[in-house]
């Protein structure tokens, strides 16, 4: 362990001049990257800068074109998934690799033993995965059904699926997405633990506080490109962003609200559980005109059966939805849209667009029956493609024209389209489930921007995200959403991020463990 | 191997694969008539002369060609809102079994024009309702309309058998289990005399262009896309999914019977089991073949049934069987198949 601290460290994983291409574009150009023996490494860069893409050649899902990978030493023989796992390197994805209805144990042991004789080896195994998780601070029952287990401990499994293996290097992709401040924390120990004991680790990651505090030496990315390799202790927040934008940033002015009345209620609505979802518990929540009420909370917990319910995908089981003081009792999706509720949906590709038609037939999916776009059951598309080419200016989106397919589009003109068909009609209430999700730093203050605009105009913004920052930043109210209760209302600055983070866990809630 | 999507197919693309595809079709042709002892070169002269060879020919496989049409709109309109209607056999019968009750009933003392319209208004109709049932099934409870509409067509045609030894039976048939023939008047007129293409066929060529029209113009047409690309995005937007599968059935289910309307008032003037030799399955490689555009199954529906008629006369030549037809008509949707993949994608090694 002290050879760590000295200058002769042992290299682990180096990646040479690694380029892949897709077609014209170039997914990754050229790019090194070198790992020592207790090291924590940052890999950093917005969506679409080739992080995945990286890794993925790591793993031998994609070969690279030029280039080579090498592991302790050992050149990887490219397009082997195995190898990278036989050689000791061990990958926590994103989304979950895990099986709901086999115990812990189980799911370690999936793969890494012939299946007859996995019945054989359980005591060994148990009693192995207890002394991981004691060393390494991942508290977990082995006997626990995966399918039960909080997103938490769902993340320590997998983690502790790739120390089983005796993985000596440890990705993980975006490992913080889905978890609370106090979470976080609890992975940031066993990091810490893991590389006192040895290990190497590459940490994904765009959330720059976090790569902060953990990150011996950065690496950032940039449309495919390294633009930089910092010592972490030599740089700051602002220089990283910076490095990883290409540009400064400024993030959007937020002046005060001026709230008026109640446009969209929820009055004490409950909605069944759906699988490991919880449904709505009693939720009563006010969408103010003029207001933006930000709802945090880890996904998974109501946000699907709140968004859907004001979306109109759903009526409550039991409570009013109420708009302008009226009950709805027919409610669709449809009707929302006539009410004047603008709803950017949280996945904008499967839900908010259809991928293989034009801008011009995505731009009118929820007015297509109405003047000018059609008459008595007729289509007029010159009056759709005169919208559509109306938003396109309006809402700079970059395309070739209102004839391309939607696919073809990045994240961020996607969504600016969907912003246009939901804001040129000046809604009142405005649904915008995790609007930034996965979109580079341009984009996303051009929609924060166009939020606020709207909120400043009058509307009532629900603002749903994962990213605890960026509802801090934009909300005037901010509600907690956990085991779809509802928090309080807290106003701009009432709580601190680690405040919020007990909600999100669950204190703090009639019957919880503390009142916060 | 992987398959990577290609972002902007280019147009030498989008041609030359499905004209590949015809070509190894012939390719592959070929060798099955050496194989079955024929000249390739003379046997496919002969089906090309049979098929279009002369005036006669051509309109026999024009005549051949009606009841594709119909049947391969019929899937052709379902499948675009990835409604899977297998069972346009079913429907055709539908339409046909109607088609002889009104032709056959007082009606009858109706002039000719209002009463074929009757007639062909009738059959749609009950073409319509046929596909309704799975198509409730499927909205309500989730049952797979691949399997309802397919065992469909087994149970109309033995409904049409029952029908023909005992309800519909024509006491003047000497037996043969087929209905009593329509009126006269009640017969959809010969386009040229003498030859037997009928008015059909024009009707035919009328839907096509009516389903195009729908397809392209109107709100239900744009709803139909909708539904089949991406049925959950549609939802969000509010379009009334289940309403809009309904409304396609109805359409295709139409369709399809109207092949049967077709048939017997234009051709058999009867009905019999023999009414329909696979149309309803046929259509669905018409369909395909015409990657589901309207008026591409007026193209994709003459060429399967020149393959059809051309088959059979080359086969009383040369002594090839006419199953080769059959076989022609896989092996073409097979690489059609493949080659509208290959247009869309890209394979890679590694």
């Amino acid at each position: 362990m002290s050879d760590t601290k000295t200058g002769a460290r042992d290299v682990v994983l180096r990646l040479d001049r690694i380029t892949k291409r897709f077609g014209a574009l170039v997914a990754n150009d050229a790019i090194s990257l070198t790992l020592h023996r207790g090291e924590v490494v940052a890999l950093l860069g917005e969506n679409g800068a080739g992080k995945t893409t990286l890794m993925n050649i790591l793993f031998g899902h994609y070969v690279a074109d030029e280039g080579r990978v090498e592991v302790f030493g050992a050149p990887l023989p490219p397009g082997h998934p195995r190898a990278a796992l036989e050689a000791g390197v061990g990958m926590v994805h994103q989304h979950f690799t895990l099986a709901d209805n086999l115990t812990v144990t189980e799911n370690i042991l999936l793969g890494t033993a012939p299946l007859w004789r996995i019945g054989l080896g359980l005591g060994a195994a148990k009693e192995r995965i207890a002394q991981l998780s004691k060393d390494f601070g991942l508290a977990v029952h082995p006997d626990a059904k995966v399918g039960r287990l909080t997103v938490g401990e769902r993340q320590r499994v997998e983690i502790l699926k790739a120390l089983y293996r005796d993985a000596r290097i440890l990705i993980l992709d975006e490992p913080t997405a889905v978890l609370t401040p106090q979470e976080t924390d609890a992975l940031f120990d066993t990091l810490r633990k893991a590389v006192g004991m040895g290990l190497s680790i590459v940490f994904i990651s765009h959330k720059l506080h976090e790569v902060m505090a953990i990150s011996d030496r950065c690496v950032v990315l940039r449309h495919g490109r390294m633009v930089g390799e910092v010592d972490t202790h030599e740089t700051d927040r602002h220089r990283l962003a910076e490095l990883m934008v290409g540009a400064e940033i400024t993030p959007p002015d937020v002046s005060p609200a001026t709230p008026g009345p109640a446009l969209l209620r929820l009055a004490d609505v409950s909605t069944p559980n759906e699988g490991a979802a919880p449904g709505l518990q009693s939720v009563t929540l006010d969408l103010r005109a003029g207001q933006i009420t930000g709802l945090a909370g880890v996904s998974g917990n109501g946000q699907a059966a709140l968004s859907d319910l004001i979306s109109g995908l759903r009526l409550p089981e039991s409570g009013q939805l109420l708009l302008d003081g009226d009950a709805q009792h027919k409610w669709s999706p449809r009707r929302a849209v006539h009410s004047g509720i603008a709803r950017i949906p949280e996945d904008r590709h499967h839900t908010g667009t259809i991928a293989d038609f034009t801008l011009t037939e995505n731009a009118i999916l929820e007015t297509y029956m109405d003047a000018p776009v059609s008459r008595g059951g007729w289509m007029n598309w010159s009056a759709a493609e005169g919208l559509t080419q109306e938003v396109i200016k309006t809402y700079d989106v970059r395309c070739p024209g209102p004839d391309t397919r939607i696919r073809l589009l990045s994240g961020g003109n996607m969504q600016k389209l969907i912003l246009g068909r939901v804001l040129e009609r000046a809604p009142k209430v405005i649904l915008a489930n995790q609007p930034v999700r996965g979109l580079d730093i341009g984009a996303i203050t051009y929609v924060h921007n166009r939020l606020l605009a709207a909120r400043d105009a009058g509307a009532a913004v629900l603002l749903i995200s994962e990213d605890l920052d960026e509802i801090i930043q934009l909300s005037d109210v901010i509600h907690v959403l956990s085991e779809g209760r509802l928090s309080p209302e807290f106003p701009r600055g009432s709580k601190t991020p680690a405040e919020l983070g007990l909600w999100m866990a669950g204190q703090g809630f009639e019957g919880g463990a503390h009142a916060a | 191997m992987r398959l990577e999507p290609i972002a902007n197919p280019s147009l030498a693309r989008q041609l030359g694969y499905p004209a590949a595809a015809l070509g190894l079709t012939v390719v592959v042709a070929s060798l099955l008539a050496l194989i079955a002892g024929a000249n390739p070169f003379a046997t496919l002269g002969l089906i090309l002369k049979g098929a279009a060879g002369s005036k006669f020919a051509l309109l026999e496989t024009l005549n051949r060609a009606t009841p594709l049409i119909f049947t391969g709109l019929a899937v052709a309109v379902a499948f675009r809102a990835k409604l899977w209607n297998i069972g346009a056999e079913a429907q055709l019968y539908g339409g046909a079994i109607i088609t002889v009750v009104v032709g056959t009933s007082v009606l009858a003392t109706l002039p000719t024009v209002p009463h074929l319209f009757v007639m062909a208004l009738c059959a749609a109709v009950v073409g319509a309702l046929i596909l309704l049932g799975p198509v409730i099934l499927k909205t309500r409870f989730g049952v797979d309309e691949v399997v309802t509409t397919l065992l469909f067509n087994f149970i109309m045609l033995l409904f049409v058998s029952y029908l023909l030894e005992g309800p519909m039976k024509d006491p003047m048939g000497m037996g043969w289990p087929k209905s009593e023939a329509l009126a006269k008047d009640a017969r959809l007129p010969r386009i040229v005399d003498g030859l037997r293409l009928h008015w059909g066929f024009a009707l035919a060529i009328l839907s096509a262009i009516a389903v195009w029209l729908i397809q392209t113009r109107t709100t239900l047409g744009y709803e139909i896309r909708a539904v089949g690309q991406n049925i959950r995005a549609a939802r969000f937007a509010g379009i009334p999914v289940n309403a809009v599968l309904v409304k396609t059935a109805l359409l295709s289910g139409g369709l399809a019977a109207l092949a049967g309307f077709s048939e017997v008032a234009g051709l058999k003037g009867h009905l019999s089991l023999d009414l329909s030799p696979g149309f309803g399955y046929t259509g669905i490689i018409v369909a395909m073949l015409a990657l589901l555009h309207p008026l591409g199954v007026v193209v994709s529906a003459v060429f399967v049934a020149g393959v059809f008629v051309g088959s059979d006369s080359m086969s009383r030549a040369a002594d090839v069987p006419t199953y080769i037809a059959d076989m022609l008509m896989a092996i073409a949707l097979l690489f059609m198949v493949l080659a509208i993949l290959l247009t869309k994608v890209r394979v890679v090694r590694g």
